[in-house]
């Protein structure tokens, strides 16, 4: 049983997440809706948004399982401090994030240069928007996959190593599965974060159509000159986010 | 949840409902105070980001002429400033980094009088302290292997830069098309471009952190900046008396030495 006056709060905080959002679906010129989302400059910003955001993902799963392994698991002096420092983006304005990476993958930052000297160059390129994504979207994946793993306890690990398996098939066969979910939502949330990305890239990456101008670089964009185009677009991303989140729910639930 | 559990929600959201409308429609008129004593005005004045030094240095000069009035100032890029004004923004006077911008509040019927242009800037060839591209012309932009920043088409300066382009009949392959004028800037200060189109007053008020390089091309693209007071003013005297002081000799001389032209 829910007390009245907690209802009444979650209406106001529904309502403050739910009515920008109405406002702006109210706003779109639906008669030029498909006119204005289907101009190459967007379809190229829609595509390459997906296109980074997904492979940013797989990036963050690739470094973040063993990141939010090593935090649940491991004890070593310094840990609170990695997971402090780690979860950093979580808080950081994006626009800070993207100076740090400059100062690191720019031409002149700490890797920057050896990098410049071996002919990599990452400034302007679609590489930076994936850094960029995989830097604030990371925490995300890491937060919800440790607090999963720290749910679920090490007992079914232990009496799987006791029964002959190896570290890696525990954590193959046993740990992951067990967090599975834990483990959807957060890569859902990444993708959802690395999707929105605007700050840092905007900082870090620049801004060219098909290389590095995301979704968000050409709403901001386009606001400019036709917003009328921008506020399309804001839907376009408004709803694929819904059904980012919508398809994990459903799929959580399945289980 | 039961039906009374339900019921209870739909009441408590049609309540929240409720408390917004009654919100929105107490926020209906712009300002509700004139601030009538004349011993404590505020002017409120949005100008375009390039003024940012000029403007604190003329509104300073203008709160010391004038008893009881402090000024405030709000900067942005010229866009953004008419589309909150075009919201409601409460605001006095407005002074915009192009024409094209203040036309689209005239259009909207948002100004009081006829805007006055006040000042005027041209592009520059902006490069990293030592020039390590070795840039020397507008023509040496349009290399491949440099790593060339310009503003987007869409804002003031991106249009500028395609004046310039057709004047000098080249073209250009930036690696990177900015939003603002300052984010093409910050590109070259950090050296992550090899060079960048900014306007005169930008180099000027980098020091030395950027080098400049004119090109004889830029004097055929020339923006001018306007300004004019807005209809919305509860105080149109004062707002009009501010547009003057940015016309008038000491205003103008404010604006000369950072780097801007006259219009």
């Amino acid at each position: 049983m829910i007390p009245r006056w907690v209802a009444g709060v979650a209406a106001v905080g529904a309502l403050l997440v739910v009515l920008p959002l109405a406002a702006l679906a109210a706003r779109v010129d639906w008669p030029n809706f498909w006119t204005l989302i289907s101009s190459e400059s967007s379809v190229a910003a829609l595509l390459l948004s997906l296109r980074t955001s997904a492979v940013s993902t797989l990036l963050c799963l690739v470094v973040g399982i063993p990141l939010a392994l090593v935090l649940a698991r491991a004890r070593f002096l310094g840990i609170n401090l990695l997971r402090s420092l780690v979860l950093v983006p979580l808080v950081l304005p994006p626009v800070v994030g993207g100076i740090a990476l400059l100062y690191t993958f720019g031409r002149r930052g700490l890797l920057g240069e050896s990098l410049e000297v071996a002919g990599i160059q990452i400034a302007f390129s679609t590489t930076a928007v994936v850094l960029a994504q995989t830097f604030v979207a990371l925490p995300f994946l890491v937060i919800s996959l440790e607090g999963a793993l720290r749910t679920a306890g090490t007992r079914y690990d232990v009496v799987a190593a006791t029964l002959g398996a190896r570290p890696t098939t525990v954590l193959l066969r046993v740990t992951l599965p067990l967090v599975w979910p834990g483990l959807l939502s957060g890569t859902v949330l990444s993708f959802a974060r690395c999707l929105g990305e605007f700050g840092a890239t905007i900082t870090f990456a620049g801004s060219l159509q098909g290389v590095t101008r995301t979704l968000p670089l050409e709403i901001y964009l386009q606001r400019e000159t036709d917003p009328d185009a921008a506020v399309a677009l804001s839907l376009v991303l408004v709803a694929v986010a819904v059904l980012v989140i919508g398809f994990t729910r459903r799929s959580r639930s399945a289980l | 949840m039961n039906g009374h559990g339900r019921r209870l929600m739909v009441g408590a959201l049609a309540a929240g409902f409720l408390a917004a409308g009654t919100l929105s429609a107490c926020s209906g008129p712009p300002r509700a105070d004139g601030g009538d004593a004349p011993s404590d005005r505020t002017l409120t004045v949005y100008a375009a980001a390039s003024l940012t030094s000029t403007f604190e240095q003329i509104a300073a000069d203008f709160e010391a002429e004038h008893d009881g009035v402090s000024v405030e100032l709000s900067f942005a890029g010229s866009s953004d400033l008419v589309a909150q004004l075009q919201q409601g923004a409460p605001a006095d006077v407005f002074a915009s980094a192009d024409a094209a911008n203040m036309d689209k509040l005239a259009a909207d019927g948002l100004l009081a009088g006829t805007p006055a242009d006040f000042a005027a800037n041209t592009l520059m060839i902006a490069v990293p302290p030592g020039n390590p591209a070795g840039v020397a012309s507008l023509a040496d932009l349009a290399a491949e292997d440099l790593n060339l920043v310009v503003c987007a088409p869409e804002v003031p300066c991106g249009a500028a830069t395609e004046r310039v382009e057709r004047a000098g009949g080249v073209s250009f392959s930036p690696v990177s098309e900015e939003q603002s004028v300052t984010d093409v800037l910050n590109k070259v200060i950090t050296g992550e471009a090899d060079a960048g189109l900014v306007y005169v007053t930008d180099v000027r008020a980098a020091g030395d952190q950027v080098e400049g390089i004119e090109f004889p091309e830029s004097g055929d693209v020339v923006n001018v900046y306007p300004v004019s007071a807005l209809g919305g003013s509860t105080q149109p005297e004062l707002a009009q008396e501010f547009v003057e002081a940015v016309l008038s000799p000491d205003g103008q001389k404010v604006l000369s030495d950072a780097g801007f032209a006259a219009p």
